[in-house]
């Protein structure tokens, strides 16, 4: 078994409203310094071996519907995980 | 003229779509559940406003996939006249029938007001009925209506006219160049946020909207009394 972990996030030339306000309320709470805040999606995915090539379809997932291209980035981890 | 009204679980503007092509109209119009196998038979399609899958992932992501978009693509290929209000905006940007992406509003506020549009592009089948520059007032409904495509494919929008209604006076979702509706290149699949079918009768607070809905039979009957 394969577990994936995928992050999705706002391309960084795409302006993130939800960042942006999440950095100002950190600022109202008296935090300095912080430069930037992005949010994104985490996604999980438990894969069995029946799956081949994990790379060559969490791409195609990522780039088929768990990202939207035109805006956002994504990028992955796959961590082998022995069944119970 | 034979209107298909698409329902996908979450849409909440069918009705008053149906609405507007049956009884404003009084042209034939029918509910088509998402998972139809065939399209044949109608003229036009018409995807409503909502919350297609609850939006899940990302608004229109995963109703892109669903049985019923092949055959929207099929006709959008077809030349058929494909309109996409609010959710069905989002659902052509997802499936690839209109270029360009969906944010959230920059004021992350959901929106419901009247807003004013104008018409940037009267040479199309959807808004033929409007004089060039017209300004109109539509009502807007949306959480994640900021438009947003590359450099590159505005400048493709900008050279091909495809940039049909802008916002007048205030932007309310921070939209790229006040985008609030475009067309494809082949000019029949229109998206737009606001919601033209929520405008069909002064009783709903104007009849701005009814015009796009009358350009849309008035060019289908004069392109088939040409073809017979």
């Amino acid at each position: 078994m394969y577990k994936v972990k995928v992050f999705v996030t706002l391309r960084e030339s795409v302006l993130d409203p939800q960042g942006t306000a999440v950095k100002n309320a950190l600022a109202t709470h008296g935090y300095e310094g912080i430069q930037d805040v992005r949010i994104g999606k985490y996604m999980e995915l438990t894969l069995d071996e029946s799956v081949k090539d994990i790379d060559a379809a969490v791409k195609e997932m990522c780039e088929r519907l768990l990202a939207n291209t035109v805006i956002e980035d994504y990028r992955y981890e796959v961590e082998e995980v022995v069944a119970q | 003229m034979k209107f298909a009204v698409i329902v996908f679980p979450g849409s909440n503007c069918d009705i008053d779509m149906y609405h507007a092509a049956k009884d404003e109209l009084g042209e034939e119009a029918k509910y088509v559940w998402h998972d139809a196998e065939s399209l044949e038979g109608y003229d036009a399609v018409l995807l409503p406003g909502g919350f297609s899958y609850g939006d899940y992932l990302r608004s229109g992501a995963i109703a892109q996939f669903s049985n019923v978009m092949k055959e929207v693509v099929k006709a959008a290929e077809a030349g058929k006249p494909v309109l996409g209000v609010c959710n069905g905006f989002q659902i052509l940007l997802e499936a690839g029938l209109l270029p360009g992406a969906m944010r959230r509003n920059d004021s992350l506020k959901f929106i419901c007001k009247q807003v004013e549009l104008k018409v940037e592009n009267n040479e199309t089948m959807f808004s033929a009925g409007y004089e060039k520059g017209e300004v109109i007032t539509i009502p807007v409904a949306h959480g994640e209506g900021n438009y947003y495509c590359d450099e590159e494919t505005l400048a493709r929008l900008k050279a091909n006219n495809q940039i049909v209604f802008t916002y007048h006076g205030e932007n309310p979702n921070g939209s790229l160049e006040n985008i609030a509706g475009i067309i494809n290149e082949s000019g029949n699949v229109l998206g737009m946020m606001p919601h033209p079918e929520r405008a069909v009768d002064e009783l709903l607070g104007g009849a701005d909207g009814l015009k796009l809905f009358k350009s849309i039979v008035k060019q289908w009957r004069e392109a088939n009394a040409v073809n017979a």
